[in-house]
């Protein structure tokens, strides 16, 4: 490894470590004033009663001072579940703004300078790491030495870092009062393009899309020579660093709804859940356009745009999940079980995940139409049932920090229901299918190894047959590292585009093909 | 024939798989046997040096999953052959147990050649071809601080980049004036030696290996050229090609030539056995173009797609169409259709070469005197195999061919296209009725140029 590699690994590590450490910084001491300023008005008084104990207390860590939080609040909450008086429980969760301003520490005072020894060091020495590599070497693909790595073929260092991923999300998902710190970093930044103070979704906002520049920045690296596999990175990288990042914080600053165009519906599950509706609704003539936007993505964007190039238009080349899939997780495609055995899981659990964003969806709007008249407050235990286990166990937890435990595509393999609906297109009405080279191809495996999405692309190579999968993300690696030439990506005519019986050419004793 | 009659298949290579895949397609009551000292399942040997180099593990050669076999009934026995009693139709396994059929197929590959040098049998010497080659390899390349390749082939160059995963500096001797030269031009082949040298490989030509001397302790500790110079190594690869692999059913009534001797039909001279694969010799060449052996993967499957219509009731002969093959030298893909020989007379051909600057990129067609497509050569850009297959078959002349070459690109989308250049260049060269392809609108927009 080269010296500036090595002192690129050595700034990552700090970069990490200094992130990590941050949670743990600070003194927490609450005022009655910010309780005031961070509760709804009709929880106010109630909160300012609840919380009297702990006023002006000084605890040392993030623990000591939700333990107490926790306490206080929990006691009165759980005194009245006891007593079955749900309409006076305080459903709303404070202990992330009130943490959030009861801290102080010096992250929160020298915002700038930690972000820079965190987030800043991180980014940096990953630039440092990944730029060099392949220096002085021809172009071509290496995947030298992937399965004897620790951490691509599941070593320790694999399992370590998904640990580490799992426990993040967790935190995120279900505990972000602990990471009030790291949110008060972002603070500043936050301020300067949406106004507003940042949220935990900020934060994760912001450290994902560097994730997605850094490791694209790799993948040029790592796929030079390869054209298809650049411009894809580059498209990713612009999609989430503008659309999904940076104009729906600028719409913010300018007094519009939050907004991420390229996100679709059943992606983008609450898209037509009552309160975005209702900002939609109230948002004036730009309101109105995000969800006509919306709704013509989902009807006529998603069939279209997969009729002429195949789902890989949004997948590889859109997507956020899909960007951090393509960048972060592509050291980890290799990981992606091949059997027939997941396959069928995989159809069973794609097509049941979009099953139920639909009749959510369905139920969602007849209920909001209806004035609640149908279902009541009932659809919102739908939402968070969905919520929890699909749009943050399994599209984040599972999704992200299982990489290196079952590959980089588990979400969009196993859960998406965009990526279901997007692949009932691909397979049943599409011009998009990955052609084999006639007879050239010999089973080598390089294909099936790394493809992301499991598809055992050397099945059909060997047969001579095309390859129509409604999973196909068509990230174009299967192509790229086969030795023979024998892949291509393309969009043709639809007859013959699923070849049944197919003939490998160059045997001449064959005339026809059992 | 009786339908519940056993076939077995000694070999589970390319050829004896496909076989047997192809025989439970049209028969369903037959009895398959697979017989392998090798592995038990099916692997991909093209793929062992992805395995060493850790872009693989072993489990991704195998091209089917292992219920695979049972779902097909087709049984699999891992265990050597010794010997065969034709006579008595059975086969003697190493275990001294017996098995006995009605139809035999011997499919049992090639080894790697050793021509008779001084200390080729020391520690540390070794051809590429099996599973256990792999294995000894993985062995044999720990602690060596150079190594030595013997013979300028597929495998002595798989085998060079194998050891440069490794960091291990290699010498390579090549018998010929360039690398694979005895198969390649003389343009290509300087091309591929260019590559070889570019990634810090010692390619020494027209060098031959004259012996490999002893450490004292049975290990390999240097060997001599031809040329007088000794290099210390610690590891030889002898790649100098590959011979059948039939010395077990040598003196018996088979008759075995270097192969064992089939016709056209790939009967032997015994009723009810037959043999495919690497290691059949066709008494007659399949086609004018071909060798008496053919020890190619495509070639062994189409041999096994062909003997299964012959076991099936539906006697068929070998008729290989048009000759195509592929390989990958370090980072260079070559691909080549038809017939494109080392060397050749003047008169006999009309060649049209063209070689990107990059010295990467090669494209090479040869005409016959009337001007029609007899074979190319591609390297590093991809064409298809179904435009050349009945360009070649139905004899286009060269300027169709080149007309329509963006038809026969292969390359993935937004990649340099190549083909506009060649039909600039054949234009020059040739001349011919037609315009060169203009850069798409996307290939502008990309700023693909080559």
């Amino acid at each position: 490894m080269k010296v500036i590699q090595k002192i690129g690994l050595i700034l990552f590590l700090i970069g990490l470590g200094v992130f990590t450490a941050i949670p743990f910084l600070g003194t927490y001491k609450l005022s009655q004033e910010m309780v005031s300023a961070n509760t709804k008005d009709i929880h106010e008084e109630k909160m300012l009663e609840i919380l009297t104990p702990i006023y002006d207390q000084s605890y040392s860590s993030n623990f000591q001072f939700l333990s107490e939080f926790n306490q206080e609040f929990g006691t009165y909450n759980d005194a009245l579940k006891a007593e079955a008086k749900w309409d006076e429980v305080i459903w709303d969760d404070y202990s992330f703004s009130l943490g959030k301003a009861a801290l102080s520490s010096p992250v929160k005072d020298n915002p700038w300078l930690w972000m820079f020894l965190s987030i800043g060091l991180a980014v940096l020495g990953g630039l440092l790491y990944n730029l060099p590599k392949y220096k002085d070497e021809p172009e071509g693909i290496k995947n030298n030495g992937i399965f004897h790595s620790k951490m691509k073929n599941r070593g320790w260092l694999g399992m370590l870092t998904g640990s580490y991923l799992i426990l993040f999300y967790v935190i995120l998902y279900w505990f972000p009062a602990y990471l009030v710190n790291l949110v008060a970093m972002v603070d500043p930044l936050s301020m300067i393009l949406s106004g507003n103070p940042a949220s935990q979704w900020f934060l994760y906002g912001f450290v994902y899309t560097l994730a997605i520049i850094v490791m694209g920045i790799r993948m040029f690296r790592k796929y030079r020579g390869n054209k298809y596999q650049q411009l894809r990175t580059a498209s990713v990288m612009f999609f989430q660093t503008a659309f999904a990042f940076l104009i729906p914080e600028i719409l913010v600053l300018l007094n519009q709804p939050y907004f991420d165009f390229k996100n679709i519906w059943p992606l983008d599950y609450d898209f037509f859940y009552s309160y975005q509706l209702d900002s939609f609704l109230s948002g004036g003539s730009v309101g109105m356009f995000m969800l006509i936007w919306g709704i013509l993505l989902i009807i006529i964007g998603v069939p279209v745009f997969t009729y002429f190039f195949g789902k890989r238009w949004y997948c590889s080349w859109v997507c956020g999940c899909g960007g951090l899939a393509e960048t972060v997780g592509d050291p980890y495609r290799q990981l992606s079980d091949k059997s027939v055995k997941s396959w069928k899981i995989e159809r069973y659990l794609i097509n049941g995940v979009l099953v139920l964003a639909v009749v959510m969806t369905i139920l969602t709007i007849a209920n909001y139409f209806s004035d609640f008249w149908l279902l009541g407050e009932a659809t919102n235990q739908l939402h968070s049932f969905y919520g929890f286990a699909i749009g943050s166990a399994f599209a984040g937890v599972v999704g992200t920090g299982f990489y290196p435990f079952m590959g980089n595509r588990v979400w969009c393999r196993f859960g998406c229901p965009l990526a279901a609906y997007l692949g009932i297109v691909q397979r049943f009405k599409s011009r998009f299918r990955i052609t084999t080279n006639g007879g050239q191809c010999i089973s080598c495996g390089n294909c099936s190894t790394y493809c992301e999405m499991g598809i055992d692309v050397r099945w059909y190579a060997q047969r001579g047959q095309n390859i129509v999968r409604s999973s196909c993300v068509g990230c174009g690696v299967c192509s790229a590292v086969c030795p023979r030439g024998v892949l291509k990506l393309e969009n043709g005519p639809e007859e013959g585009r699923i070849n049944e019986l197919p003939i490998i050419i160059g045997n001449d004793s064959v005339k026809i093909n059992a | 024939m009786d339908p519940n009659r056993h076939i077995l298949i000694i070999g589970n290579g390319i050829a004896g798989v496909t076989l047997a895949r192809h025989i439970r397609k049209r028969d369903s009551s037959v009895k398959i046997t697979l017989v392998s000292g090798e592995s038990k399942y099916f692997f991909s040997r093209t793929a062992l040096m992805y395995v060493f180099m850790g872009h693989m593990k072993f489990e991704h050669t195998q091209p089917y999953e292992n219920f695979f076999w049972g779902k097909n009934r087709i049984e699999l026995i891992e265990e050597w052959i010794e010997s065969v009693d034709f006579a008595q139709k059975s086969a003697k396994f190493q275990s001294g147990e017996t098995l006995t059929y009605d139809q035999l197929v011997i499919a049992t590959g090639s080894k790697p050649n050793k021509f008779g040098w001084p200390g080729q049998e020391l520690k540390g010497v070794q051809g590429l071809y099996s599973k256990q080659d792999l294995e000894l390899m993985e062995e044999n390349t720990k602690d060596v601080r150079r190594a030595v390749i013997v013979g300028g082939g597929l495998i002595g160059i798989e085998m060079a980049e194998m050891l440069a995963y490794k960091k291990i500096p290699v010498t390579f001797l090549v018998r010929e004036k360039g690398f694979w030269r005895n198969v390649l031009p003389k343009e290509e082949s300087e091309l591929i030696s260019k590559h070889v040298r570019e990634h810090h490989i010692d390619l020494r030509l027209e060098t031959e290996l004259v012996e490999i001397n002893d450490d004292g302790n049975g290990k390999v500790k240097a060997i001599k050229t031809n040329h007088g110079e000794e290099i210390p190594c610690e590891f030889v690869g002898l790649t100098a090609g590959v011979t059948p692999n039939v010395d077990f059913l040598r003196n018996s009534k088979l008759e075995v030539n270097r192969g064992v001797v089939v016709n056209s039909k790939f009967e032997t001279n015994i009723p009810d056995v037959y043999s495919i694969g690497d290691c059949a010799e066709f008494k007659e060449k399949p086609a004018a173009d071909r060798k008496n052996i053919e020890q190619v993967w495509y070639t062994g499957r189409m041999h096994g797609e062909t003997l299964a219509l012959t076991l099936t009731g539906q006697a068929t002969d070998y008729q290989p169409g048009v000759w195509f093959n592929s390989a990958k030298f370090l980072d260079v893909e070559y691909q080549t259709y038809g017939t494109v020989p080392a060397d050749w007379d003047g008169d006999e051909f009309q060649s049209f070469y063209w070689e990107h600057r990059s010295n990467k990129v090669a494209f090479r067609m040869l005409m016959d005197s009337n001007g029609n497509i007899v074979g190319v050569n591609n390297f590093g850009f991809r064409l298809r195999h179904e435009f050349f297959d009945k360009a070649i078959k139905e004899k286009w002349t060269g300027q169709k061919v080149i007309s329509k070459l963006e038809k026969a690109n292969f390359d993935p989308e937004f990649f340099a296209p190549f083909y506009i250049e060649i039909q600039k260049a054949f234009l020059k060269e040739y001349g011919g009725g037609f315009k060169p392809e203009k850069r798409s609108f996307i290939q502008k927009l990309f700023g693909a140029s080559v």
